[in-house]
């Protein structure tokens, strides 16, 4: 596949990991903040090819992992109703709520289905009219500009038995909250690659003055993610901090500005609780009022009032902003496993726990 | 592929069509699930031993001394029941004779078993019939004994299916789980994911325009010219799970470990796509066509040989070796040289976006 | 957030009032709304994110920068010829 086969090649990785080692003279720590990104890094076997000085520290950026409890909770509940088809993405059929998750539901009888777009949401709704289709609209400002251009479709298309659950959630805030972690100890960052073709990568350059620390805007596929290492070791090596693009072939400075304009109309800034880590100001995205109608949590009141009760083993927030190692979890690999998950973190394929897992049972042979 | 019988062509025999589709009736045991029988399922699986019509049926003598009996049972409950390139009837069929092929067994007499939910129509059945029949034909097998039942409407997804079979093992054939031995050749009979995309293509929400066709096969003569070729250790067909969940099993139950080429694996470019499109790895993917062999190094190149030369395995390769290290653990070689561990599937394979 | 995979445009139209396109995935053919790239022609790829383009993929830039990252030598600077 063109654009991706490219970024898989061999040599060329080969050869990037050469000119790291080259570069490195001490340990580094960086952060990838994208979910899809620590994904590749794992799929691919990156992580085990990096030289020694690299730690690579996965970060909160994958939607599975950081959806509040509260807001899975709320989706288990819209999906119980009768009468209402429960749409979402695939990743968050697995996720455990405080008793169980969206597949229990699917199990016990709901209607729940997944759909690779928003617009696959309004399509049932159409097919549907005598039902309420929620849709569970999650995500970072990738997801965003296409959920918000399915409640302006429902809007103009009088579709009134769809609603959304918003669960978005920002990244720059989330930054800044972990740099102001005491025990949060990361050189630099890897941006999200997609996350910047819809924001660009202006909302940076602040967070690199203030806390002195290098963002570079990396890809996903190997050779990518190889550049945007590089880059930051280079800069980490030289002392300097500024903020640069490695995934120049999607991401401009300004970012989409169409996309931007969309999620402006629809949503708006708001506080957000971030599962396992608590809430960070101004780090979401909620409807704004014009759209309340469709607001699955206004449509439906009785999913305000849920109790929400987190697994008092799970540390997943802990690990999502690299505080502790899954190995020090005292319920890993006991009560947590892949097949009977505790938290988002061992839900999740790339989530660090889950790959801690996998990859613990072959180091010990 | 082969042609596949035409569908639309099942006509209706006159009794039958005063009910366009079934009703509780016909699962009563009274004459409407005579009729039943004696119109659609009687005469599409005809057979010596199905016109007994005991309650059970009388086989002849099916063992020489020293060979086995191969028993094995499947329910198939896919939805929806025609997808591209095959159907739940056809999957029915080749499902279990595959699950004996896979001991090494000659696949000799199916049951089957319907549970048809109230309302599904009547040409739905005769087509899921007619297609059965005509992989009964392929496999060379026949039905020979059946049930009935119908639930009502809302407690079944249109028809479950489900077949057992019996098979006899030649007398010096032994094939298991449990035989795999450090040094022996993985190989696999063809394209990975085939089937489980085709499904997903047309299921609401996640269609798109190519069609990927399913791969459902029945691999019965394959295994008969692998076996004619060289000694096999563990064969396994390839299906929920995909190629990740077999070799996870066969490490599991012989103890080893096995390390494959990611790069050997075949995979239809538009199965390859649609996985990248949809976020998904097509080493979870199910398969209802394919096989994974493990296998002496000594008899590798013979048996590939072979199977290339058959309908069912003309893209067979080798994909890895068994090792003595890390038992029970699977490890890939990864487009970039790296190293993964493929683990067991968690559960259903979904779509993802991050 | 992330899995925005290249996709070539062969086709465009109109659906709702939406711009939409036919794309090629390597392959596989699905549609995809192109609103947010209201420049998008056809024969351009795009990343595309469930369902919807996001941008426009610069061939010019991805060449260039394959080229560089192929001859860079990590102790100097970029772009220093071969």
């Amino acid at each position: 596949m063109k654009y991706l086969d490219e970024y898989r090649d061999a040599d060329l990785t080969r050869k990037l990991l050469a000119d790291i080692q080259k570069t490195v003279t001490r340990r580094w720590t960086l952060m990838e903040v994208c979910g899809g990104q620590t994904h590749s890094i794992i799929r691919s076997g990156l992580d085990r090819m990096l030289p020694p000085e690299i730690e690579l520290v996965h970060g909160p950026g994958c939607p599975v992992c950081v959806t509040p409890l509260e807001q899975v909770d709320k989706a288990i509940a819209l999906a119980s109703l009768p009468n209402v088809i429960f749409t979402s993405y695939g990743d968050m059929l697995r996720v455990p709520g405080s008793a169980q998750d969206l597949f229990a539901v699917k199990a016990a009888g709901g209607d729940v289905r997944v759909v690779y777009s928003p617009l696959d949401a309004l399509k049932i709704a159409r097919d549907n009219l005598g039902k309420t289709v929620v849709f569970f609209a999650i995500g970072f400002e990738t997801t965003a500009p296409a959920n918000a251009m399915a409640v302006l479709q429902a809007k103009a298309q009088g579709l009134t038995n769809f609603a959304v659950l918003v669960s978005h959630v920002t990244v720059p805030a989330a930054i800044s909250a972990l740099m102001d972690s005491p025990d949060v100890q990361v050189d630099g960052f890897l941006a999200a690659g997609h996350v910047c073709t819809v924001m660009g990568f202006w909302e940076y350059e602040p967070l690199v003055e203030k806390y002195k620390i290098p963002i570079v805007v990396t890809g996903f596929e190997p050779v990518d993610l190889l550049h945007g290492i590089l880059k930051c070791v280079r800069q980490l090596e030289a002392g300097r901090h500024t903020v640069e693009n490695a995934y120049g072939r999607s991401v401009s400075r300004e970012g989409n500005k169409p996309a931007q304009a969309v999620i402006q109309q629809v949503f708006e800034m708001t506080d957000r609780a971030w599962r396992g880590i608590g809430v960070i100001p101004m780090s979401g995205y909620r409807l704004r009022p014009e759209f309340a109608f469709f607001d699955a949590e206004l449509r439906f009141p009785e999913v305000q009032a849920i109790e929400t009760k987190e697994s008092p083993l799970c540390i997943s927030g802990l690990v999502l902003q690299g505080r502790k190692k899954p190995s020090e979890c005292p319920a890993f690999g006991r009560e947590c496993t892949p097949q009977t998950p505790l938290g988002a973190t061992m839900v999740s394929s790339e989530g660090a726990c889950a790959a801690y897992y996998r990859y613990g049972r072959y180091s010990n042979h | 592929m082969t042609d596949k019988p035409n569908l639309l062509g099942w006509t209706c025999p006159r009794p039958l069509q005063n009910y366009p589709t079934i009703v509780m009736g016909h699962g009563a045991g009274g004459r409407m699930m005579a009729d039943l029988i004696e119109h659609l399922f009687a005469p599409a699986f005809d057979n010596e031993w199905l016109r007994q019509m005991g309650d059970s049926t009388a086989l002849e003598q099916l063992m020489e001394m020293g060979q086995r009996l191969a028993f094995t049972t499947d329910s198939f409950v896919v939805s929806p029941l025609f997808f591209p390139g095959g159907n739940i009837g056809e999957l029915a069929v080749y499902g279990t004779v595959n699950d004996l092929a896979m001991r090494g067994a000659k696949p000799l007499y199916l049951s089957a078993g319907f549970i048809l939910e109230e309302g599904l129509p009547m040409e739905t059945l005769g087509n899921i019939v007619t297609a059965m029949a005509a992989a009964c034909k392929k496999a060379g097998v026949n039905i020979a004994t059946g049930d009935t039942k119908v639930v009502q409407k809302g407690h079944g997804d249109g028809i479950y299916i489900n077949t057992s079979g019996l098979g006899v093992i030649p007398a010096d054939v032994d094939i298991g789980p449990a035989n795999a031995q450090p040094g022996d050749v993985v190989l696999v009979s063809g394209t990975m994911g085939d089937h489980g995309i085709a499904v997903m293509s047309v299921r609401e929400g996640l269609t798109f325009e190519t069609e990927i066709k399913s791969d459902t096969a029945p691999l019965n003569g394959l295994v008969e010219a692998m076996m004619e070729a060289g000694q096999i250790h563990c064969l396994r067909d390839a299906t929920r799970g995909g190629l990740a969940a077999v070799l996870n099993e066969l490490a599991g139950s012989s103890r080893v470990g096995i390390e494959f080429d990611e790069r050997k694996v075949p995979i239809r470019p538009e199965v390859n796509a649609a996985c990248e499109m949809l976020g998904l790895d097509p080493l979870y993917i199910a398969n209802e066509g394919k096989l994974v062999a493990i296998l002496p190094e000594t008899a590798a190149e013979v048996v590939l040989s072979a199977m290339r030369q058959h309908e069912y395995g003309k893209e067979a390769a080798i994909i890895g070796r068994v090792v003595a290290e890390h038992p029970g653990l699977v490890t890939a070689k990864t487009a970039i040289g790296g190293i993964r561990v493929v683990d067991v599937p968690a559960g259903e394979l979904l779509p993802r976006i991050c | 957030m992330c899995l925005g995979i290249p996709a070539k445009v062969i086709e465009l139209y109109e659906a709702n009032g939406m711009k939409m396109a036919r794309v090629d995935f390597g392959g596989v053919i699905k549609e995809a709304c192109m609103e947010y790239l209201p420049e998008v022609k056809v024969g351009d790829y795009t990343i595309v994110h469930v369902g919807f383009g996001l941008s426009i993929l610069d061939e010019q830039e991805a060449l260039e920068t394959m080229e560089l990252l192929r001859q860079i030598d990590a102790m100097g600077d970029e772009g220093r010829p071969a």
